[in-house]
């Protein structure tokens, strides 16, 4: 046992020697929980620029960008990937990244490129929209006022925005949708959905597997989740037609971003990085690894994307310093309006 | 032990945990409060008078106090049983009792909602409710329980009891008056344990309790990870430590009891006698076997579950695959290595602790004894966020793979030292004597007398720090390479994303878990000796 023991700690010794070797170059990525990318792809980035790649993962998204804001100008990597809108603000006043205008830049879809100093890249986004299961609900809702609707009554499951990033984002797609001021906004809008006994659930994962009826046992029909979770749901299935489809108002586009970190120790190998996420070749790739979509606007979509994903033609689209500057009063003021 | 012997076995735990644990909990606690090198009391000031936070707070501290109670005494019928009777199968449940302990809050919290979520099996709905997380801490902390009260009980002389019957004392004046006091330290024990682990407990409150239920641990994580206030989590986390400490003090201080003689456990458990007894033993078992692998089964249908409906092996065979995003198998071997890792520096370390702690020298000694076991009452969003203020210098160990190992081992040290001290208080007098009476020099004495035992129970304390390292979410760690991802970590990724493959695959890596689990606890079962704990 001891010598078995002995012989691990070697092995893992030298793997971690091997990381720390000099040759060849290689540049560190800090993404979060859910990154993903096909070995090939990154071979190839190897291949054409001589770098090798190392992934470090940071946790979720909210613990990423903050260990690297605690990290600002002394970075534990030269890249960081998977900062979304919500975080932005605190991102670029910790003077996190170096800018960098890749020169691929101008292929980028131009409603997701929100920073002309060119801080941070888009590389992918995502829309959180209200997905249904197809065989409980009868005849689908349209809008997001239909959710208010009797029918609905006890369907609905939302992740809790004080700590989910969907949460959140559904949250914002409703002030966005009804407005702050008027006759009806947003707050009445969830006084309305408290009383149709909306569920609020602590993470994307216990509303989807636990709650919603779509894709596990749960008792309600619909859920807050992505655009991309009906092609995910065949994808799982290996074909057939989805279980599940989604309600293309009132959705929330989140844009996942990358950028060079101050303080890279490998500079020039993180810009070629970001050049290269934004290449048809790493783009292509991202829907089937992380279930979000594109932002070059060339790259074709993998056949079940194409087949069973809906993009929603109008997503709603909020500001990085909008969302900071309000986030916190939105947040309270739902807790006291559907907690209390 | 020589003075220098003391010395040097104090240094070197002393070190470990000065530069693993305090320098980084410090570090991250003083860029909360002193932002920019200025310290700033306006946090403090905005937490004391915040009521939503107090309240937190004052719940935190009751919920743990209910939860440690509920514990007790669920844990205390099993511990009789296993303790005073020898029955077929007996080391098997005790091995089984303990698999919850490790299981990740992601898949037991699954398991608990499609119990007694809306529209769970059982009819009744709990979450959202305090209740789940009080049923939730027992599940978990039972096995604790079980452990060091049972393992103590089985050590008592029967005849103690005995006598106080024929005296004329009724079962419950016998247990109240005769076992219980008897009983006191390792009730003190398993409290401590329980109460430090309900305390920061983090997962089950997020997932179960609903948003009108938080815990200070909750409240750390929000504070850092969303709303990236960093000056009120740690004044928060300073909160935590306080409320820890206090209790840890209040145990040290009614840790000091007289021993008594213990006898062999083989000698005090028998064969149940009557129909009645076997009938009470049946029940007990029963009942608590259903409480505690109940929500397992669970896990191991679910495991079992084809993406297109229907039942398949689909889980495990993705386990064997991989799919660019979590490599099962890999998974698996990370977690065997980095457990076996964490195994050694948690022996290591805890071994010398605890002799330093045995020999009660003094106040200093108890104050050790406070500070080894503080990591497991600390948040650990906030010592994960120290290791990256603090580790980068002279070596930069903030992306190194070793830190996920010495992470778990500050965890399982505490369960080392708790395991080795009685055992070492226990031989400290009589045998060396004996030993050197006959002739034996201090290195005799150690090589033919000390050492034999001391192994014996760094085998029990070594497979239970493999265990604790193999079920450790990682929250400590927030930076991991996909390869070197643990199973816990790649539980919690796949149940990340859409798919019901995913789902399958994350619920049977849990039950590879719950194998690998018990199969470690039957090792410790294997070695259990007269006088450990566990």
């Amino acid at each position: 046992m001891k010598r078995l023991a002995l012989a691990l700690c070697l092995v893992l010794a030298a793997g971690a020697c091997a990381d720390d070797g000099t040759s060849p170059p290689t540049v560190t990525l800090l993404a979060h929980d859910f990154f993903a990318v096909s070995d090939d792809v990154l071979a190839e980035f190897t291949r054409t620029t001589g770098y090798e790649v190392d992934i470090v993962l940071g946790g979720d998204a909210g613990l990423m960008v903050n260990q690297a804001i605690l990290t600002a100008g002394n970075p534990v990597a030269d890249v960081l990937f998977g900062i979304d809108t919500t975080f932005l603000t605190r991102a670029f006043e910790a003077e996190l990244f170096e800018p960098y205008a890749s020169p691929r830049i101008g292929r980028v879809l131009p409603e997701v490129r929100v920073d002309p100093a060119h801080r941070v890249t888009p590389i992918d986004f995502g829309d959180v929209c209200v997905n249904y299961d197809v065989a409980a609900v009868g005849d689908p809702p349209r809008t997001l006022a239909d959710l208010t609707d009797d029918r609905f009554a006890g369907e609905l499951v939302v992740e809790d925005p004080a700590v989910s990033s969907p949460g959140l984002a559904f949250l914002m797609a409703t002030v966005a949708t009804f407005g702050e001021e008027g006759d009806y906004t947003w707050r009445d809008y969830w006084a309305d959905l408290r009383d149709n006994d909306v569920r609020i659930a602590p993470d994307w994962g216990t509303a989807y597997y636990g709650d919603f009826s779509g894709a596990g046992d749960g008792a309600r029909s619909l859920v807050v989740s992505y655009a991309s979770s009906p092609p995910a749901e065949v994808l799982a299935r290996g074909g057939g037609e989805a279980p599940t489809a989604i309600l293309t108002d009132g959705c929330f586009r989140q844009v996942e971003y990358a950028g060079v970190l101050r303080g890279a120790s490998e500079p020039e190998g993180a810009r070629r990085l970001i050049d290269f996420l934004l290449s048809r070749t790493f783009q292509e790739d991202v829907p089937l690894n992380m279930y979000v979509f594109p932002v070059h606007r060339d790259a074709d979509l993998p056949p079940v994307f194409a087949e069973h994903a809906v993009i929603p033609a109008d997503p709603v689209l909020l500001d990085p310093d909008t969302i900071a500057a309000n986030r916190e009063r939105w947040v309270e003021e739902w807790e006291s309006i559907v907690l209390r | 032990m020589t003075r220098r012997t003391a010395l040097a076995l104090t240094a070197v735990p002393a070190a470990f945990l000065a530069v693993f644990f305090v320098w980084p909990l410090v570090s991250i606690l003083v860029t909360g409060l002193a932002p920019g090198g200025r310290l700033d009391l306006g946090p403090f000031g905005e937490v004391l008078t915040d009521g939503d936070l107090l309240g937190v707070a004052w719940f935190t501290v009751w919920q743990a106090v209910a939860s440690t109670l509920l514990a007790l005494l669920a844990g205390l019928p099993a511990a009789w049983v296993f303790a005073r009777f020898d029955f077929p199968g007996r080391s098997l449940v005790r091995a089984l009792t303990t698999v919850p302990f490790v299981m990740p809050s992601v898949v037991v919290g699954a398991a608990f909602i499609a119990l007694v979520g809306e529209r769970g099996l059982l009819g009744l709905e709990l979450t959202g409710t305090v209740w789940v997380v009080l049923v939730a801490h027992v599940f978990y902390n039972m096995a604790v329980v079980i452990r060091t009260v049972g393992a103590l009980w089985s050590h008592l002389d029967p005849r103690l009891e005995e006598a106080a019957r024929a005296l004329g004392a009724s079962p419950l004046r016998t247990f109240r008056t005769v076992t219980l006091p008897l009983l006191r330290p390792a009730l003190m024990a398993a409290a401590s344990i329980v109460f430090l682990f309900s305390f920061t407990s983090f997962g089950i409150v997020l997932l179960l309790a609903g948003p009108r239920i938080t815990t200070l641990e909750v409240e750390i994580y929000r504070h850092t990870a969303v709303l990236l206030d960093l000056p009120v989590a740690a004044v928060l986390a300073m909160l935590q430590l306080a409320g820890v400490g206090l209790i840890l003090r209040s145990y040290a201080r009614r840790q000091d009891v007289v021993e008594q003689p213990l006898r062999a456990a083989a000698e005090t458990a028998r064969r149940p006698r009557s129909r009645r007894e076997r009938l009470t033993i049946a029940g007990i078992v029963a009942a608590t076997l259903a409480f505690l692998l109940g929500p397992l089964a669970l896990l191991v249908e679910r495991s079992l579950r084809a993406p297109g409906g229907g039942y398949g092996l689909d889980g495990y065979r993705a386990i064997g695959r991989d799919d660019g995003f979590v490599d099962g198998l890999q998974a698996i071997g990370n977690s065997l290595g980095f457990a076996t890792v964490a195994a050694l520096i948690a022996l290591a370390i805890g071994l010398m602790a605890a002799y330093v702690v045995a020999r009660r020298a003094g106040p200093l000694s108890s104050w050790f004894d406070t500070l080894l076991m503080l990591p497991l009452g600390t948040s650990a969003v906030t010592l994960g966020f120290g290791f990256i203020v603090a580790l980068d210098h002279p070596v930069d160990l903030r992306t190194a793979w070793i830190l996920v190992p010495l992470a778990h081992a500050l965890v399982a040290i505490p369960f080392v030292v708790r395991l080795a001290v009685p055992v070492l208080r226990s031989m400290s007098g009589r045998l060396r004597e004996a030993a050197a009476v006959l002739g034996a020099g201090p290195a005799m004495v150690w090589r033919h007398v000390e050492l034999p035992i001391v192994t014996r129970a760094a085998a029990v304390g070594g497979a239970f720090a493999f265990a604790i390292s193999l079920g450790e979410f990682g929250a400590t760690v927030f930076v991991a390479r996909p390869g070197s991802g643990t199973v816990p970590l790649a539980v919690f990724r796949l149940l990340g994303r859409p798919g019901a493959a995913s789902a399958a695959e994350a619920m049977a890596l849990a039950v590879v878990l719950m194998a690998l689990t018990a199969l470690a606890v039957l090792a410790v079962e294997r070695a259990r000796l007269p006088g450990s704990v566990f």
